[in-house]
């Protein structure tokens, strides 16, 4: 077996359950989206293009017609930020030329770049195993996403079916994926106050830039000095 | 098929400003290293967009959305993500009914 096979092979066994798991997150995406007002073709759009679900799923509950397209950019750079520190930590790694990279990175998500640098630990990352996980991964989400669009313009008023509170109930799952430490839970607090007051007395979207300055803020200080490592 | 211009500019818009998260790391890579303070308001970024965006629905929209957020958040360490959803989502309609 050619080492590219190989390389292809590996990657396909490592993306297959990430992408199993991600077929309904990417249906309940495209049903919410739906439920808010998105078509079909702007869903596949955003999916195509945008392709990070944190900051698709941020954007869609906070969308409003016409698209308040300032808070909705801005909301994408903030919870997109991390892509930055991800792609500073794998650039190293890459067997790949600066194009190859510049294209590659356009398919960073959270899932294929914690696979990639437990797999940099033994062997750098070529351009076939990031291609099928890139590949794979991008058809699954917005195939996904659209589908859920389609089918979720059939069901109805969401509010029916408890599903407008499905939104809250994800985030609420992926915040506790962070953990419990003290300044998450600082983190949390603040934000959550914040965002609610600003709600409440000024209105959406400017909830959630307030709500997560605040947030970002509450963690500076709330952190120790030094590292402690 | 319909495709709303200011929502198109809006797409374009989170595409183009993700596509630069994602590639300015490749420019940054031997300078950014952070520490301490700086690391921790960075890392706090995904939950605080998180909780921002959701805060208004689960804290100030009624009981039923209030309590149901608080059974999720007691689950949501314990269950995986889609078990999690489905619990918020039944308990949201069990206590509009029941409120």
């Amino acid at each position: 077996m050619t080492s590219y096979k190989r390389e292809i092979r590996a990657g396909l066994r490592d993306i297959a359950p990430v992408a199993v798991a991600a077929v309904p997150i990417g249906l309940l995406f495209g049903a919410l989206a739906a439920a808010k007002g998105l078509s079909p073709v702007e869903v596949a759009l955003m999916s195509g293009l945008v392709f990070a679900g944190g900051a698709q799923f941020a954007a869609t509950e906070a969308w409003l017609h016409p698209a308040p397209i300032a808070a909705l950019t801005f909301a994408t750079l903030l919870i997109n930020a991390r892509h930055v520190l991800m792609g500073a930590s794998l650039s190293p790694k890459l067997k790949m030329s600066r194009s190859q990279q510049l294209l590659a990175m356009f398919f960073l998500t959270d899932e294929s770049w914690a696979l990639s640098e437990r797999r940099a630990l033994e062997r750098p990352i070529t351009g076939a195993y990031w291609a099928v996980m890139a590949v794979i991964l991008w058809s699954n989400w917005t195939i996904s996403s659209t589908l859920g669009a389609v089918l979720g313009s059939f069901m109805g008023d969401p509010a029916r079916i408890g599903a407008d509170f499905a939104f809250t109930a994800l985030f609420i799952g992926l915040v506790a994926g962070f953990g419990r430490s003290r300044v998450t839970l600082v983190t949390v607090g603040v934000s959550a106050a914040v965002a609610a007051l600003v709600h409440y007395f000024v209105g959406a979207p400017w909830h959630v830039a307030s709500g997560a300055l605040a947030g970002i803020a509450a963690a500076y200080l709330a952190a120790p000095k030094e590292v402690r490592e | 098929m319909s495709l709303d211009t200011t929502t198109l500019l809006a797409i374009i818009a989170m595409a183009v400003v993700t596509y630069i998260t994602r590639i300015a790391g490749l420019y940054v890579a031997d300078r950014l290293v952070l520490t301490g303070r700086a690391k921790a308001a960075f890392d706090a970024i995904p939950p605080a967009v998180l909780v921002s965006v959701i805060a208004p629905t689960a804290l100030t929209t009624g009981w039923a959305e209030a309590i149901a957020a608080a059974i999720t958040a007691v689950v949501a360490f314990r269950l995986p993500l889609l078990a999690t959803i489905a619990v918020g989502v039944a308990s949201v309609v069990l206590l509009r009914n029941l409120l």
